[in-house]
């Protein structure tokens, strides 16, 4: 690959690695972490790599096609909401654990 | 308007109207049933080559939805299971004690699924299908979370993944044809890396949320610990996007690309799914995990008749049967999950022993539950029955034996786990006592004629058999375009 960084940066070319080396790391920590909240930032990784991918595929060199682009932002708008609905299960996730320990506490104290 | 956009804009103004009303919001089943149903029937009789570009906009940019067989029959059952369930839900408002607003939640999150589901069966663009299958999942995974928030999370998490390897492959699509709808694609496809590349990514993802085989283990803990109506629309809708849309691909779309080999990997995983499933529901002592490992069962069939559909020069059989397969699948299994929550609520229990006497007690709901079970093993007269004798006739014509086989032996390992759980409604009650008060008044009323109604056109279908054949071929990826067609008979 003799590619100078010009040719790459023109041809949009440079936003696609970075963003498969993006889905790659979130990929990776999506695998190994285990707390669903650090899941959800690494799937959240996955998904700006791929909307690198995609806007940047779109960028010729000479004129930017306005489809893939179109298409990132209702893109970006799904995953927020995914992302803003996910969040929210988990935070109800971790209320109902610790609403569920003093309860459990109190079912030990009182004598039946 | 026409009624492909009154499909999805009508569940989506339900969605809005319920979200307002509130506690009163459950009303509204009443009035969407039956405009649902209408729309439905009312697309079914369309002429065969309705389509329908949204907004006007020409197709390199603009969203065709399109009316073809596969679409019609999914659309149709999805009224009907819906509606049935739904009805069901009004008069058994799906809460855990102590949880009474999570039955108002239940009827914004149906009519979201019913829009997304919609949607996802009439549309032809990849990129429209990645926002139907969000549509979807947000309201299976809220579904899901009103049973277990454990597993509704997992679900969510892997769903996730799914998508987002969905969508990088439209992404590829994108970056090397320049479109994404499925008939242009069909024109320009070719076996290159990136279109090999980009299948594979959306295939992996669409496998995900289909529950096949190595991707299923999400589905048996959220569908057996949700709500009876939520399982049923977990069950029998929320899975079958996934299918449709990987039969976009395979036989529409990207036809010219996918190779025999390739066919049988998804055939194989199918049949793998039909012996797995049924291994598991065979061990299971509970009863919805048993209605739930059944899910991952039948979907095998679904993807086993993939190499059968692509085996032959004269399709028609193999596709109807698997388009009626899943259908038959829909309103059998959606039947039995309505059933088995009737059934346990009035045990008090989940077990599948704990169901003894219940033939006496509940004979409307245990005769819904019988029907479905026929539907689901392949017994005639039924739906079911029609749906595996095409694909058995489809598989033994091309010396498939391999499939035809596992076709056979899924029906006869059905019978085993269906039946054991048949024959314990039908045990006598074994310990008399507080037990026996609760097994009486849960007999009658909308709750337990849901399911029946179900069951029976599952049963109805069976009868319906070439009517259904034919719908199923209208406008398939495989029969003459509509442009040489001389006419269509009425």
């Amino acid at each position: 690959m003799d590619l100078p960084l010009p040719v790459l940066l023109s041809t949009g070319h440079l936003y696609a690695v970075t963003g498969a080396a993006l889905v790659g790391l979130g990929l990776y920590a999506f695998i190994t972490l285990r707390h669903p909240l650090r899941q959800l930032l690494a799937v959240n990784v996955v998904g700006a790599g791929i909307f690198l991918i995609l806007g940047g595929l779109g960028r010729g060199p000479d004129a930017t096609d306005p489809f893939p682009q179109a298409l990132v932002i209702t893109g970006i708008v799904v995953a927020v909401a995914l992302t803003a609905f996910g969040a929210a299960m988990i935070v109800r996730q971790a209320q109902t654990r610790a609403a569920a320990k003093p309860a459990a506490d109190d079912n030990e104290n009182p004598a039946p | 308007m026409s009624p492909l956009d009154l499909l999805m804009a009508a569940p989506l103004g339900f969605m809005a109207a319920a979200l307002m009303l509130g506690p009163s919001g459950r009303w509204l089943i009443l009035l969407a049933a039956p405009l649902m149903a209408g729309l439905a029937l009312w697309l079914a009789l369309l002429p065969p080559d309705a389509a329908y570009l949204v907004g006007q906009w020409d197709l390199p940019l603009g969203i065709l939805l399109r009316a073809d067989g596969v679409a019609r029959l999914m659309i149709l059952a999805t009224a009907l299971v819906i509606g049935a369930v739904g009805l069901h839900a009004l008069a058994e408002p799906p809460e855990k004690p102590g949880h009474a607003a999570q039955a108002e939640t239940f009827w914004p999150l149906v009519y979201l699924m019913w829009a997304g589901a919609n949607a996802g069966f009439l549309t032809t663009d990849l990129f429209n299908l990645y926002v139907t299958l969000e549509m979807v999942s947000l309201a299976a995974v809220a579904l899901a979370a009103m049973g277990s928030l454990a597993a509704a999370l997992r679900y969510f998490m892997i769903a996730l993944l799914g998508s987002l390897a969905y969508l990088l492959g439209v992404a590829l699509t994108v970056a090397r044809y320049d479109t994404v709808d499925v008939i242009l694609l069909a024109q320009v496809a070719e076996a290159d890396l990136a279109t090999l590349l980009a299948l594979g990514l959306m295939t992996a993802g669409l496998l995900i949320k289909a529950a096949l085989f190595p991707m299923h283990g999400w589905l048996p803990p959220a569908h057996a610990a949700a709500p009876a109506p939520a399982s049923a629309l977990l069950s029998a809708i929320a899975v079958k996007l996934g299918f449709v849309i990987l039969v976009r691909l395979w036989f529409e779309a990207f036809a010219a690309v996918t190779g025999p080999a390739a066919l049988h990997v998804l055939g194989g995983l199918g049949a793998a799914a039909v012996i797995y499933g049924s291994i598991q529901a065979m061990r299971q002592d509970r009863l919805k995990p048993l209605v739930a490992y059944s899910t991952v069962a039948q979907v095998g069939y679904l993807f086993l008749a993939f190499p059968l559909v692509a085996g032959t020069v004269e399709p028609s059989g193999a596709w109807a049967g698997m388009t009626l397969h899943g259908v038959a699948h829909m309103l059998a299994k959606a039947a039995m999950f309505l059933a088995a929550g009737l059934m346990l609520k009035a045990v008090a229990g989940d077990r599948i022993a704990d169901l003894g006497g219940l033939a006496q007690a509940m004979p409307l709901t245990v005769t819904a539950f019988g029907l479905a079970a026929v539907s689901l093993m392949g017994l005639p007269p039924s739906g079911g029955f029609t749906a595996k004798f095409l694909l058995l006739s489809a598989a033994i014509e091309q010396g498939a034996f391999l499939y035809a086989g596992v076709l056979v032996i899924g029906g006869l390992l059905a019978a085993v786990y269906l039946f054991r759980a048949l024959s314990a409604c039908f045990a006598p009650l074994a310990g008399a006592g507080p037990d026996t008060a609760s097994r009486g008044p849960v007999t009658g009323g909308v709750q337990a004629v849901a399911p029946l109604a179900l069951a029976g056109l599952a049963i109805v279908m069976g009868f319906a058999g070439t009517a259904l054949v034919d719908v199923s071929a209208i406008e398939a990826p495989w029969a003459t375009p509509t442009v040489i067609q001389p006419e269509a008979a009425p």
